[in-house]
């Protein structure tokens, strides 16, 4: 009788986009390029709005999140993937440092703020001044630049991978 | 027969976030609301009372996709603001470049994010390594295609998403021409993955007809993104600088960006490719003409599906206009030209990947901005994609929830719509009589 192995294992990994130009999201489809095929055995992509229709929260080992957070709605959210996920991996500048999403802050001090900026704020729910990731949750790592820096953020992959017990 | 309302919270597989609210009442849309979700980021605000030369690196932030259309449209009104004229290498390191943006963003939005409905799978992470899986040659066709495309946009221009070597003038470095054998290889030997491409959005056999308004540019001598007049299908050309006349915008209450109508009829219309196959496909690279002769002959068409089989050709022809380009330029060391003034208004109208991209940089004698203005394709295209789904939903209704869903999806997705365009900047009052 054989036997049958079990499943391997996968690191389930959420991919997460708040305010910004998602131009670190466009890099990662860049790598994807290179990177998807070795990776399918090793991680599953259980929530990446920009890639499939059918995306879950729950249980993943590690959420990768671009943007700034420019809402009390949002900053709830983020709240919520926080809850779900082990790690959390912030990339591009608008995560790490909350620019260049966050130019608004200064807004006030530099008159800026007009009547047609003010009736956005009054329309929607626009927090006085845009966060950057660690402002709201605790970050595990960062990987800067903009757009985020393709070296380190592959290191990062790999030091979860690795954390997780996914790969030697 | 679909009873009750019909929400989708967030459209998947399309650059940023959108919604879609359908309200039934009787049997009939009482109401449809398409949002667009992201918050802005205001960055034409942004700029204002900073040097004008800093402005088209910023501004490349509005879009990560399209960021080398943000940075040329700024540069192109920053420029025309101080009376600069490039040469004629930078226009066609430029147009090169442009070429590999298309290559690359094309490719992006047909095989990431179409591509799965046509296959009738949720996602590219479904097909499988197995050879004789029917999406496993096309999956690897877009890795080599969009790969080929960011390459060239490293060599050209320093990176595909916020290329650090265009500057107002020029360029801060020219790009070695030692590799450029190597890219008209590699383009050449894309070109038969590109027409399987092609193949495959003609013969998806989606079809969803409405509007038959569309506005593009249009060059004087070729099929051009960057340079030209604004055509639309009623027989207007207008040149760049009249481009926002044309336009009246709308305030959309429940969206975070304004949508537009053609101000001469009130009515809505289609930018994009389909828009630029429609009305400039006599201008296409003769061998791209040549080889797929077969699949132009279906435009001009009202099929808002059509716009993906536009982008595929418009693969092909950047493909051959790179390596026309390649094989043909000399480079030769030059600086970048210096401003002969400092305070003036520049317009710069290009085609983004998704339809016509506007900015007007204004200056003050010292070089600051005092007035910023762009307007994008998708808040264009916002009105029509609603009335899109109107009519579609009011047709559909008998259908199961699950199916309009699947539909609605797709016909936003064909647009090709991007939500970070569409809420990073902030329209300026206008002033029209």
């Amino acid at each position: 009788m054989t036997e049958v192995s079990p499943p391997k294992k996968k690191l389930v990994i959420g991919l997460f986009s708040f305010t910004c130009c998602e131009g670190c999201s466009i890099l990662l489809t860049e790598i994807l390029n290179d990177y998807l095929e070795a990776w399918l055995p090793l991680v599953e992509f259980r929530h990446a709005k920009a890639l499939k229709t059918n995306n879950r929260l729950e249980g993943l080992d590690l959420a990768i999140i671009e943007g700034a957070i420019s809402s009390v709605s949002k900053e709830e959210e983020l709240k919520e993937i926080r809850a779900n996920s082990k790690y959390v991996l912030a990339i591009g500048s608008c995560a790490v440092t909350g620019l260049p999403s966050a130019s608004r802050n200064t807004f006030e001090q530099e008159g800026k703020i007009d009547d047609r900026i003010r009736d956005y704020f009054n329309r929607f729910d626009y927090a006085p001044q845009v966060k950057k990731l660690e402002d709201v949750i605790k970050v595990d790592d960062k990987v800067p630049g903009c757009p985020m820096n393709k070296d380190l953020f592959l290191a990062g992959v790999n030091k979860y991978l690795k954390i997780c017990g996914i790969v030697e | 027969m679909h009873s009750g309302d019909i929400t989708i919270d967030q459209i998947t597989k399309i650059e940023g976030p959108a919604g879609l609210k359908v309200t039934v009442r009787d049997g009939q849309v009482s109401d449809l609301k398409f949002f667009i979700q992201d918050y802005r980021r205001f960055y034409t605000k942004a700029v204002q009372g900073k040097p004008a030369a800093a402005a088209p690196q910023f501004l490349s932030r509005i879009c990560g996709t399209c960021s080398v259309s943000h940075l040329f449209a700024s540069l192109e009104a920053v420029e025309k603001a101080m009376g600069i004229t490039l040469s004629e290498q930078s226009r066609v390191l430029r147009r090169l470049a442009y070429d590999a943006l298309m290559i690359r963003d094309h490719a992006l939005h047909l095989y990431f994010f179409v591509m799965p409905d046509v296959l009738g799978i949720d996602s590219i992470l479904d097909i499988t390594e197995n050879p004789e899986d029917p999406g496993h040659q096309l999956l690897h066709d877009s890795f080599d295609i969009k790969r080929l495309g960011s390459d060239i946009s490293n060599a050209i221009i320093g990176a595909a998403i916020h290329a650090p070597l265009p500057t107002v003038g020029g360029f801060l470095k020219l790009p070695d021409p030692k590799q450029f054998p190597a890219f008209i290889e590699r383009l050449e030997a894309i070109r038969s993955q590109v027409i399987r491409g092609i193949q495959l959005f003609y013969e998806w056999k989606q079809e969803f007809k409405r509007n038959s308004d569309y506005m593009c540019l249009r060059g004087v001598d070729r099929f051009d993104f960057i340079n030209g007049h604004i055509i639309t299908s009623d027989g207007l050309c207008v040149p760049e600088t009249n481009f926002h006349e044309m336009l009246e915008n709308v305030v959309i209450p429940y969206s975070h960006a304004e949508g537009y109508k053609l101000s001469s009829v009130h009515d809505d219309y289609l930018v994009g490719s389909l828009a630029r196959i429609n009305l400039n496909r006599d201008q296409l690279h003769p061998r791209t003409v040549k080889d797929i002769s077969q699949y132009l002959k279906f435009f001009p068409s009202d099929n808002i599906y059509d716009n993906n089989l536009a982008q595929a050709i418009e693969i092909l022809h950047c493909v051959d206009d790179a390596i026309d380009i390649l094989k043909s330029i000399r480079i030769v060391n030059e600086k970048p030209v210096v401003a002969t003034r400092k305070a003036g208004v520049g317009v710069g109208v290009v085609e983004a990947p998704r339809g016509i991209l506007y900015h007007m940089a204004k200056t003050d004698e010292n070089g600051i901005l005092i007035d910023y203005d762009v307007i994008v394709p998708t808040a264009q295209n916002q009105i029509n994609i609603e009335n899109d789904l109107k009519k579609f939903f009011n047709e559909n209704l008998y259908k199961e929830e699950k199916e309009l869903k699947l539909a609605a999806e797709q016909i936003i997705r064909a647009y090709d719509p991007c939500m970070s365009c569409a809420t990073n900047f902030l329209k300026i009052e206008w002033d029209k009589k």
